[in-house]
């Protein structure tokens, strides 16, 4: 449904994104993760049209972007950055304003702002302005505008930024559902969305995708996949370490000694080395081991360790 | 058909935040209440015993919108840049031309209403006498003709800039540009200045809304004066076009 090829974004010198290729299918829920200003947002506006690409191309189920807007469009649904709605109107006045420019009318175009209004929980604000909603409010509003045509493509940049963990709760179930049916990209920098939302997650750093994957895979890049962390009693820290640092597949060995107890974990040589678990239970065999796991790695660490700290350019204000 | 449809749609909803705030209800009351204080108070309407209203009430519309109208106009463009919604609205599937004309559209309605608004002044001028009242009917037709190019100047400005203040300054000086190249002092000042160069007098105070203005205002529809009107309109929303373009691209 979307395909994005070698899509580069330059304001000045600086090149805000550089050569982005993915593509995205329906019923796939892609994360778009990166640091502030690693060029999430400036992608999202180019693949929404937004703001043409210094040179790639968006296509969108089968339209491109550039030379043939309209039905391109047409198939998207978007949630802006900081969810802008007009504030001289009521939440009805704007939904049937949004209905309308979608095309929809009489009949359809009620159902079509029932529907979205029951989806996003706004029969409460329905007659309200724009203006006097709480932040969580407007952002749902302009949340049901991107939904009201039920489009088959939905670009949702931060789309849980600013709202109270039950709200977040609701719109990644919501996001979830949709993405059965849909082909949706959704940008964040809450890791734990990806786990909870995405069927794949890219991570953009500086313009550059740097990681592409299912969430398991990414977190397999991470030092901790397949590291053992264990607890044992009765034994001192060093002896411990010493011990395991002999294992063939343990890398490094950290210990922590809190009372009696040691807590150890033995990271692997190969990330996500599935036969380290064995190993370190064959060599503690014997000694008082309380618990025992194998980790699955972590994404933010990932995060941390594939993306550069501090790429805080501004972002393009436009 | 559905270039028609959205400028439709457009319109509807500008019209609709217009009449949402107090914007419009001040600008409808200080517009009525300038145009009556102007035409009886000092243009001395009952004093001059004329039938007419060109002189007491349609010679200052070019002074009362060189101030009303970058007002109305100086929220289109650049209300939308400040809080967002630009974004929504150019990725809605429209083409960028339809939301220009349908924004401008839907001012300019507002500024047609407002003009309408002043009937009593026809009726009055009815009751008291006979006057020609397709000379009113003109003069009516420039004045909202002129109404639009002013607007559509202040298009220009709101585009340009994020600050509704700042649009709405450029836009009074640009329009007042409009007004002097036109007004006497100004036209016999240049006479002086270009002693053999009458033609340059000529460019500039074609320019001039006053002088395009007067011949609605005797009645007289000349085709150069619409022509004039709604080129500036034309090339004003163009321009406008261009500057929002500009804008996504850097």
């Amino acid at each position: 449904m979307i395909k994005v090829a070698n899509l580069t974004k330059t304001f000045g010198t600086k090149r805000a994104v550089d050569g982005i290729s993915f593509t995205v299918e329906r019923g796939e829920v892609l994360g778009f993760l990166g640091p502030n200003g690693a060029g999430k947002s400036t992608s999202m506006r180019m693949i929404t049209g937004f703001i043409p690409p210094t040179s790639g191309t968006v296509t969108i189920g089968g339209h491109d972007m550039l030379e043939n807007p309209i039905p391109a469009k047409k198939l998207i649904g978007y949630l802006p950055e900081n969810a802008p709605a007009y504030t001289d109107m009521t939440v009805q006045g704007f939904l049937d304003f949004a209905a309308a420019i979608r095309g929809l009318h009489g009949d359809a175009k009620r159902a079509a702002i029932q529907r979205a209004v029951e989806l996003c929980f706004l029969q409460g604000v329905l007659h309200q302005n724009v203006e006097t909603l709480s932040k969580g409010y407007r952002h749902r509003t302009c949340f049901a505008q991107s939904i009201i045509h039920d489009p088959e493509v939905l670009i949702l940049d931060e789309p849980t930024d600013g709202l109270d963990p039950n709200q977040k709760h609701e719109i990644r179930q919501l996001i979830r559902r949709m993405g059965a049916t849909k082909a949706i990209i959704f940008s964040t920098h809450i890791l734990e969305e990806v786990d909870a939302v995405c069927s794949r997650a890219i991570i953009i750093d500086r313009g550059r995708i740097v990681a592409n994957g299912t969430p398991k895979e990414l977190r397999a890049k991470s030092e901790w996949a397949g590291a053992v962390t264990l607890r044992i009693q009765g034994m001192a820290a060093a002896a411990v370490a010493e011990k395991l640092n002999q294992l063939r597949g343990a890398r490094k060995v950290t210990t922590a000694t809190e009372g009696d107890r040691v807590t150890v974990t033995v990271f692997p040589r190969v990330a996500g080395d599935g036969d380290l678990t064995r190993e370190v239970m064959e060599a503690t065999n014997g000694w008082q081991v309380e618990d025992l796991r194998t980790e699955e790695g972590r994404l933010d660490e990932v995060f941390r360790s594939i993306t550069l700290p501090d790429t805080a350019g501004k972002e393009a204000k436009l | 058909m559905n270039s028609w449809g959205n400028i439709k749609t457009i319109t509807k909803r500008e019209l609709q935040a217009y009449f949402a705030s107090p914007v419009a209800y001040v600008f409808i009351v200080i517009f009525l209440l300038l145009n009556g204080f102007f035409t009886f108070m000092v243009g001395g309407f009952f004093e001059r015993g004329e039938a007419s209203l060109a002189s007491s009430f349609f010679l200052w519309h070019p002074w009362f919108y060189l101030f009303l109208v970058p007002a109305v106009g100086m929220r289109l463009w650049a209300d939308e840049r400040r809080v967002g919604t630009l974004e929504l609205l150019l990725t809605m599937p429209i083409a960028p031309w339809e939301a220009i004309v349908g924004k401008f559209a839907a001012s300019w309605l507002f500024l047609g209403l407002a003009l309408v608004l002043t009937f009593p002044v026809v009726f009055t001028v009815n009751y008291l006498g006979s006057p020609d009242n397709g000379v009113i009917f003109a003069a009516y037709l420039g004045s909202w003709l002129m109404a639009g190019a002013y607007l559509a100047v202040s298009c220009i400005t709101s585009a340009i800039t994020r600050s509704q203040v700042v649009s709405f300054i450029i836009s009074v000086v640009a329009c007042l540009f409009l007004i002097l190249a036109g007004f006497p002092p100004v036209i016999n000042l240049l006479q002086n200045l270009t002693s053999h160069g009458q033609w340059l007098v000529d460019v500039i105070t074609s320019f001039s809304v006053i002088t395009h203005f007067e011949g609605f205002q005797k009645g007289v529809l000349d085709s150069r004066d619409i022509i004039f009107f709604l080129s500036v309109i034309g090339f004003s929303l163009f321009t406008t076009s261009v500057i929002l373009r500009t804008h996504r691209t850097t």
